[in-house]
């Protein structure tokens, strides 16, 4: 990709930015998240379907926050992420450069956090069918039915937080699970412990996950974990009416309207 | 005691397996799920694959559990009642299909384990588990086993070691008694040793540094910016820890349900940002670059340094799970090429 | 190998609770079972895991003196969640303890030398093992010096120790407050640690520095220390890093090679020196 290249050497010269987080060559066949600070570096830079890791994630560390003021290449599950960071109060539109890559690969700058609001209307989350019918099929299996395929399915979790740590929306420094005054979730990890992890981990995430997979991606046991934030995207959707990041939206479970549902409550 | 070669046909293994199983041992082994192999229990000889370079996990789960009990208690107003862990009754594990650095993992492990301080649970475990490694045919570029003195036809750690041969009978080599007994408990699988040499049925693996080298280097490389520049994608997770079949870190963490409870190990990692975090909030390692640096430094110059063991097999397991792509064969070769300080 | 297990703790019976200072408490424990009490043995400058069933461990040094052979005290600060739980305990409850663990002040080496004790806040129980342990071997030292200072009046620990100390003539305490710790009646020091102690040190000439604190005070001690020419192999600090195991497992208290738990906690500036700044 040629005119990011250049776009992110034009901004690193120019001292516009002082680190690119984007992609370039990784393992394997793999492509890695990269932090550029020198312009002659920028031809390291590649972006293609190889990129799936959620960049955002990087916008809340200490440790790229350190290296200065970032541009970020940004494919859609990146500017789903900066929108809600933004609502979230996590990042300030001037301490950032979104370099927007559309899913035809091509380049998108954008002028505000609202820009990319307003773009990514046309590019709504939609849960593709095969997760559908996995869902469905998960929800309409009996209560005792539906504990004991999740126990199976968490049983191989031993708590890597690889999940937690790979979430932009995970940015909190200190973790529920970390806090032990009172200890609200088992530290170990047993059947209860993951259970307890993971409906917790996606509870934080109802009304502000994005649906980027990046937990999934990152899980080194292959659960499928992204089960539970893709079915409660469709459950607030369906109870708040909201779907998807927004600039201006109050997230579902953090925030309380008169007309809220109460069907929850049984 | 002196290695041991003979024969088992392919339809023998399958013989041997079920000749375990039926004896009421636990058998973990490969399993298929997705595009990965998982260790784990298996109940019947189908279930295992084949198609794997190593496991996604270890297999150092057997001896030392993510989380396990270590003594449970009983409160009452007047008396405190403790139940020793270490007398439990663990049971015999059969490791089967595990690479030779999953099983040469054990030695670095079990070393931990020991020394001053024994673990008697550790150690209770171990002796109850008999490998059974079969050799690579496969190798990628994130193994390195031939780096930290290992190899793909290692038998360190092995009770037997199967190589598959071009026919697809096995070479068998038995390294222990413990795998002498296996032998002698099923003599009439295994049959006179092969005339098939071991060294062309198993996978090349280029060498890509020294360890000693490495280890002498690291001596003085504590400050350097290679940790900062190769850790900069790392998240922060347990990952690489959990995977690692060396990697040993725990927590010791206590569950209660009313008057009664226990008090567990569990599996923790030197990537997390609080695990070395005091009190007061002052963290002595308080940067990502910092926490690789550690997780090198203990595998690559402490412990080789204190038990002339490495604390790395060469599996590459860490770079393979790692969400950010660090590899740790990126961060030792490049290594290699530093000088170190003065 | 071994037989036994080395994460089962002894039981103690909190004999004696002190409440030393806001937030800090000295439990006296004695052992449930006898046997336990006749075997069991440490040297000052070592530590162990305190804890609640049910709550978990936490890490501190021995406060009492070995010399003192009924029981064990030990001084915490209500902090984090196991230390809350113990700041609950009541005399007569029971609790658990692993230990010793860890290397010991080389006290034996120090016979016919000056002591100088520094300590900073709730630093001074780790001290305090070995203060006593002087004190209880007095004719083997000469002059003992003791240069103890916390946040405010309030904040020192041991009250009626230091009012020992300073009215035993072989002893010599300084006492001081953080500016701003003071109260009216305060008649000792005001001014944080290492002012104070440059002020108030006795010669560097056959003395041996121990000190102990919180790691700021430490970095700006051991300067002042070698400012008046004490040897580097002369100081010794005590360590506190992070630990869950006590004996080199657990894998986190580790500076560079050593391990706090098992190498240390007790390390002289020398050996400190060569090691990297992860403390």
């Amino acid at each position: 990709m040629n005119e990011l290249i250049q776009k992110a050497t034009i901004l690193l010269e120019s001292n516009s930015v002082q680190v690119v987080i984007g992609y370039g060559k990784g393992s394997a066949n793999r492509t890695r998240a990269i932090f550029i600070t020198q312009a002659a570096d920028c031809e390291k830079l590649i972006f293609d379907s190889r990129c799936i890791q959620n960049l955002a994630v990087y916008l809340t560390k200490q440790e790229i926050k350190k290296l200065g003021k970032p541009a970020i290449v940004a494919p859609i599950p990146v500017l789903r992420s900066i929108v809600q960071l933004a609502a979230e109060n996590q990042i300030a539109e001037n301490d950032l450069v979104v370099l927007g890559v559309t899913p035809e690969s091509e380049l998108v700058e954008f002028e505000s956090f609202a820009a990319i609001e307003t773009f990514l209307s046309t590019h709504r989350i939609e849960i593709e069918g095969k997760y559908q019918k996995t869902i469905e099929m998960i929800k309409s299996m009996p209560v005792s039915e539906r504990f004991a395929y999740w126990v199976k399915e968490l049983e191989p979790c031993f708590k890597c937080y690889a999940c937690r740590s790979a979430c932009p929306l995970c940015y909190c420094t200190r973790c529920t699970v970390e806090n032990n005054q009172p200890q609200w979730i088992s530290v170990a990890s047993h059947p209860l412990g993951n259970l307890e992890w993971h409906v917790m981990r996606a509870m934080h995430l109802a009304g502000r996950c994005t649906d980027c997979e990046a937990c999934y991606n990152a899980c080194p046991m292959g659960i499928p974990i992204h089960l539970l934030t893709k079915s409660m995207l469709q459950d607030v959707a369906e109870n708040f009416g909201t779907y998807g990041p927004s600039l201006d939206k109050l997230n579902a479970l953090s925030s309380f309207k008169p007309d809220d549902k109460e069907s929850f409550i049984r | 005691m002196q290695t041991e070669n003979y024969l088992i046909r392919k339809s023998s293994l399958e013989k041997l397996f079920g000749n375990l199983i039926g004896n009421g041992k636990i058998v973990y082994a490969p399993k298929a799920k997705g595009n990965l192999a998982l260790f784990d229990k298996v109940q019947a000889f189908g279930e295992i694959t084949e198609d794997y370079i190593v496991t996604a996990n270890s297999a150092k789960s057997v001896t030392f559990p993510r989380t396990e009990k270590l003594f449970s208690y009983h409160k009452s107003k007047e008396s405190t009642e403790i139940t020793d862990a270490a007398n439990n009754t663990f049971p015999d594990v059969i490791l089967w299909g595990t690479r030779p650095c999953d099983a040469a993992a054990f030695i670095p492990l079990t070393e931990t384990f020991n020394g001053d301080f024994q673990d008697i649970i550790y150690n209770k475990r171990r002796e109850k588990v008999l490998i059974l490694s079969f050799s690579c045919k496969r190798s990628d570029e994130y193994c390195f086993c031939t780096s930290v003195n290992s190899g793909p036809g290692n038998t360190a750690g092995s009770d037997v070691q199967f190589t598959k041969l071009s026919d697809g009978d096995y070479l068998a080599e038995v390294i222990t008694e413990k795998g002498q007994l296996l032998v002698k408990e099923n003599c009439n699988l295994f049959e006179a040793k092969p005339e098939e040499d071991k060294e062309p049925n198993l996978a090349i693996v280029a060498t890509r540094f020294n360890q000693e080298e490495i280890q002498a280097k690291l001596q003085n490389l504590f400050e350097n910016p290679v940790w900062d520049d190769k850790s900069r994608a790392c998240l922060g997770c347990g990952s690489c820890s959990y995977v690692c079949p060396v990697c040993s870190c725990f927590d010791i963490q206590d569950e209660a349900h009313g008057n009664k409870g226990t008090r567990l190990r569990c599996w923790d990692s030197c990537g997390y940002g609080l695990f070395t975090m005091h009190t007061s909030g002052h963290n002595p390692r308080n940067t990502q670059g910092g926490r690789w640096r550690q997780r090198i430094l203990h595998k690559f110059l402490y412990m080789p340094n204190k038990s002339k063991v490495a604390g790395c097999v060469g599996c590459g397991r860490c770079s393979r799970s790692c969400p950010a792509d660090i590899n740790i064969l990126d961060t030792l070769t490049s290594l290699q090429e530093e000088k170190p300080n003065e | 190998m071994s037989n036994q297990n080395i994460y089962i703790p002894y039981l103690m019976r909190i004999e004696k609770i002190t409440l030393e200072a806001p937030g800090v408490k000295t439990f006296r424990l004695k052992f449930e079972n006898e046997q336990d009490a006749e075997t069991f043995s440490f040297k000052a400058g070592q530590f162990g895991e305190y804890s609640i069933m049910g709550v978990g461990e936490s890490t501190f040094c021995i406060a009492s003196s070995p010399t003192r052979k009924e029981y064990i005290e030990c001084t915490f600060r209500q902090a984090g969640k196991v230390t809350s739980a113990l700041a609950l305990a009541e005399e007569g409850d029971i609790v658990g303890f692993r230990g010793p663990y860890g290397n010991i002040f080389p006290i034996d080496e120090w016979k016919g030398k000056n002591l100088l004790f520094i300590a900073g806040g709730i630093a001074l129980p780790p001290m305090r093992c070995v203060i006593w342990n002087a004190l209880d071997l007095r004719e083997n030292f000469k002059d003992i010096t003791i240069v103890y200072g916390a946040k405010s009046v309030e904040d020192l620990v041991y009250k009626d120790e230091l009012a020992e100390w300073r009215s035993r003539p072989d002893v010599k305490l300084v006492t001081t407050v953080d500016p701003g710790g003071e109260t009216p009646d305060w008649k000792g020091e005001v001014g944080f640690v290492p002012t104070i102690l440059e002020k108030t040190a006795p010669s560097a000439e056959n003395t041996i520095a121990i000190v102990c604190g919180p790691p700021i005070m430490i970095k700006f001690t051991f300067p002042v220390l070698e400012k008046l020419g004490f040897m580097e192999e002369n100081i010794f600090t005590t360590l506190e890093n992070r630990m869950k195991c006590g004996f080199g497992k657990c894998g986190r208290c580790n500076v560079g090679e050593v391990y706090v738990c098992k190498d240390g906690p007790v390390f002289s500036y020398q050996q400190l020196k060569l090691l990297p700044a992860e403390y």
